[in-house]
């Protein structure tokens, strides 16, 4: 952001006119967004001092405590893998690196709730691996307790690696080979190469991922539940339902809203102040290939991975579909409107994401880049909570649309909570952050010289994003629009809440069945889910294995 | 190549933004037809509905979601709402919506004569409609049944390691520990759950979990809703764990009801009157006796062959409404223990 603002004094002088659009849109925009996070932050402002009292004396410093062992365990986690397997797979060759490459993405499209119960119906005291171990050692045998801090920080690491590893690897992917050459020239070996030049410079794309993947891990309910694990959304939940007090379960919400705001002051020092353009093209360094047991190491390792993350859900889903296939004549229908959802929202969260970040690029201020990273902080609300904020929001909408249009005889009855545009809306306000940051990596890597040059050729600044950064841009907004797509399809508690009546989806369905505990009944919507998932993840890995078009920056930045 | 893919994604959004806008939403109008937001599966729910379609001829609009998410839809859509009956699979949440001033009180010699008045409020807000006990269950080869008869019998030492406990978060938890407050008093129930918490029990997410860790040797005994086990014994009929009526001496058996209430606004009020009197009606009580294994509310319907193997046993006859009134107190009860 430092470099963008260099840049923008630079650009020709102006005559006094009226404020840039650009700006003023993304911060409009932002603000829309963010309405829901606000007032979430504003029940701080009537604190109920008697239920904190009882928090605090009962379990809040656990749960705190719970809560940061949480992110440091998986936010350590996803980096460390996610890193590793781009690395591994953009610059070493080995058997099977071609479909691995893309099987490594698919752990995205499992629910991280039904990776959760997979995992504890596997390798819990009752499941097959624990009987099996006590028929082979004895019934005294120990085994290491699945429902503990260990499995959650593990389930959740393998559910939510692939938003580093796809960021990573399309980071490595797009570093200039010639930087690395001139690397390896000036003495350094391939791993200090790796670690000194390439791991910098993939930097935002790595703070990016490890962000969404804390923001994940943060507003995480199922999974947490499943497990028995105390985090901060299981207080949120239990002020909520168990005391019946919203009022200071919004509270609650809105000190997640802190914890957001202390992940992204870690993410930024992980960016660094560094500038992070490169000269030459974009083709990527050549693959080294691996020899004998490097390559076994790493093709077993990469498999190992997948196995586990997508492999062993998959096929216990299945094997319970197997048991209890509930096929429902009405299953084209809930796919129909999962997907058509999903797809919609993916469109305009991507829209959403391109004009605030081309307005924080372009504006001088910081409010525009505050009111974006607030506009972003939703993905790290429980859906719950961001649904309820936004059906307030709607049905106060809707209030006062109907007093307004009574006099002309005119009823609208419910017209925005009753409609799919509340929850696409509330889709947006949880989901904004994971096409911002995606995106807001990519413009990263395009350099203001770029902006200068087509400025001075007599553009105007929508020109500029036109014709020169969406072009650049197109691999970034498809990992954004499948993201956000894949991120949908699983979303289950906003869905809940704010769907039409009559509108059911795939989430739903698993809702169903998942509450009364008929698991096997919830593998088959379950299953469903995660093949929509499969397709925009394989088409998401095609597109960005692509190079980019014609990418030669000018004169060198010093 | 770059304008086609831009008159693509213009086309695209277009016509999604048409078939969303399209989708449906709003109040149907009038028509024989009945809204239920259920927090009742539709699996669990249908074959009521279907009945009653049969029979009345009103077609049943079903939305499921969860007892708060249900209850907070219905706040915010106010007197604009299209649901006609809220129904859930707890008493808390129906006392809590009528607090609210989100059900209507209604006159039904029918209701009255089929649902006890202990299982339903005075002014038919809501009304229960099937119950369910929740009740002590062990491994009959390593406990000897007359060790465990009540529930304050789970603080003996003796079950130190061995017992097994549903996650306080669960709401069958806290009505539980809410009726225990209404009949014993805060300070006496204080210290059965004390009693409890010294025994270390294992905490588990589920019900159905739990049954599983005592039949594998986990653990040797615990308390869940009597249609768990009897689902997973009507599967399995020597499945290695037994059930036992608490409190048989004394006060009863927990028991808590799922039910339902006509909402404030509702748009069809006497087509919704319709469906909880005939919900109450033997044809619809013996379905919930089938279906999901519980206990009709009307005293007129026989349980199923399964439950009736079970035998008789003395239901505790506290106002269920107290699971709704000291649900409050109840959480923070077991938040002071430890009772995760």
């Amino acid at each position: 952001m430092r470099a963008a603002r260099l840049t923008a004094r630079t650009w020709p002088t102006r005559r006094r006119r009226a404020p840039d659009p650009w700006p003023v849109a993304a911060g409009a925009l932002a603000l829309l967004v963010s309405t829901p996070v606000l007032g979430v932050c504003a029940a701080l402002l009537t604190p109920s001092r008697e239920v904190w009292r009882h928090l605090w004396a009962t379990q809040l410093p656990e749960l705190l405590g719970n809560t940061l062992a949480l992110i440091a365990g998986v936010g350590l986690g996803v980096g460390a893998l996610g890193t590793a397997l781009a690395w591994l797979v953009t610059m070493y060759r080995f058997p099977g690196r071609r479909p691995l490459e893309w099987l490594l993405i698919l752990p995205l499209a499992v629910p991280a709730y039904v990776m959760g119960f997979v995992f504890l119906a596997i390798f819990d005291y009752a499941g097959p691996v624990q009987r099996a171990v006590r028929a082979v050692v004895g019934p005294r045998a120990w085994f290491p307790e699945p429902a503990s801090y260990g499995g959650i920080v593990l389930v959740m690491t393998l559910v939510l690696y692939p938003y580093v590893y796809v960021l990573a690897r399309a980071a490595f992917l797009e570093q200039s080979e010639a930087t690395l050459e001139a690397a390896r020239a000036l003495g350094l070996s391939r791993r200090q190469a790796f670690w000194r030049v390439a791991l910098p410079l993939a930097r935002p794309s790595i703070a990016a991922g490890v962000t969404l993947a804390l923001m994940e891990a943060l507003a995480d309910f199922g999974t947490v539940a499943i497990f028995n694990y105390a985090t901060f959304t299981v207080a949120i939940y239990r002020v909520w339902f168990g005391l019946f007090d919203r009022q200071a379960a919004t509270e609650l919400a809105s000190l997640l809203v802190l914890f957001t705001l202390v992940v992204y002051v870690l993410e930024r020092r992980l960016r660094g102040g560094a500038r992070f353009y490169q000269r030459g093209g974009g083709r990527g360094a050549a693959a080294v290939p691996l020899t004998r047991w490097r390559a076994a190491a790493a093709t077993g390792a990469a498999g190992l991975v997948v196995g586990v993350a997508f492999g062993l859900p998959v096929l216990r889903l299945l094997a319970w579909v197997a048991i209890a296939g509930t096929y429902d004549p009405r299953y084209a229908q809930f796919l129909g409107a999962t997907v058509l959802v999903a797809a919609l929202t993916a469109l305009l969260a991507v829209a959403a994401a391109v004009v605030v970040g081309y307005g924080v690029r372009l504006s001088r201020q910081h409010l525009v880049t505050g009111l974006a990273r607030v506009a972003g902080m939703g993905y790290a609300l429980p859906g719950s909570v961001i649904a309820v904020g936004v059906l307030g929001l709607l049905a106060w909408v809707d209030a006062a649309l109907g007093a307004a249009l009574h006099p002309l005889g005119v009823s609208p009855g419910l017209w925005l909570t009753g409609s799919l545009a509340g929850l696409v809306f509330a889709y947006l306000v949880r989901f904004l952050a994971v096409s911002s940051q995606t995106v807001e990596a990519s413009l990263a890597r395009i350099t203001p010289s770029m902006d200068m040059v087509a400025r001075s050729l007599g553009r105007s600044p929508a020109g500029v994003l036109w014709r020169v950064h969406l072009p650049l841009l197109r691999r970034g907004l498809l990992a954004a629009a499948l993201l956000v797509f894949v991120d949908v399809i699983k979303e289950m508690p906003a869905t809940l809440l704010l769907r039409p009546l009559g509108y059911e989806t795939l989430a739903v369905r698993v809702w169903q069945f998942t509450s009364e505990s008929l698991w096997e009944a919830a593998a088959l919507p379950a299953l469903t889910i995660v093949a929509a998932g499969i397709l925009p993840v394989v088409v998401l890995v095609r597109e960005s294995a692509r190079p980019v078009a014609g990418v030669t920056s000018p004169a060198p930045r010093g | 190549m770059q304008s086609r893919l831009v008159r693509v994604s213009w086309l695209t959004t277009a016509l999604l933004l048409a078939a969303a806008v399209a989708a449906p939403g709003a109040r149907a109008a009038g028509g024989a037809e009945v809204v239920v937001y259920s927090a009742r599966i539709e699996q669990l729910i249908k074959p009521m509905f279907d009945a009653f379609t049969a029979r009345s001829g009103v077609r049943v609009r079903l939305f499921s979601a969860s007892e708060a998410e249900l209850y907070e839809r219905l706040k915010a859509e106010g007197s604009s709402t299209p649901a006609d009956v809220l129904m859930t699979v707890d008493v808390g949440n129906l006392w809590l919506a009528q607090q609210a001033g989100l059900l209507q009180g209604f006159q039904s010699a029918v209701i009255e004569r089929n649902v006890p008045a202990h299982l339903r409020a005075k002014g038919n807000e809501w009304v229960g409609l099937s119950v369910r006990a929740r009740t002590i269950v062990y491994s009959p080869e390593r406990v000897k049944p007359e060790t465990v008869p009540s529930y304050e019998s789970l603080g003996d030492p003796r079950w130190r390691g061995r017992l097994c406990l549903r996650t306080s978060k669960k709401v069958y938890n806290q009505s539980m520990v809410a009726t225990m407050i209404k009949t014993l008093g805060e300070k006496r129930t204080e210290g059965v759950l004390r009693g409890w918490m010294a025994n270390e029990p294992r905490i588990f997410a589920s019900d159905t979990k739990l049954l599983e860790a005592i039949a594998a040797g986990q653990c040797d005994l615990g308390l869940v809703n009597t249609y768990y086990l009897a689902a997973i014994k009507a599967k399995d009929a020597a499945f290695p764990v037994a059930l036992a009526w608490a409190n048989q001496k004394d006060r009863g058996v927990h028991v808590n009801v799922s039910g339902a209430g006509v909402t404030r606004h509702a748009p069809h009020r006497a087509e919704a009157i319709r469906l909880v009197e005939f919900l109450s009606m033997p044809e619809a009580q013996s379905l919930y006796a089938d279906v999901n294994y519980e206990y009709p509310a009307n005293p007129a319907v026989r349980p199923s062959a399964l439950l009736a193997a079970w035998g008789p046993f003395t239901a505790d006859q506290v106002d269920v409404a107290a699971a709704g009134e000291f649900q409050a107190a109840a959480v923070r009860l077991m938040d002071r223990v430890g009772w995760k």
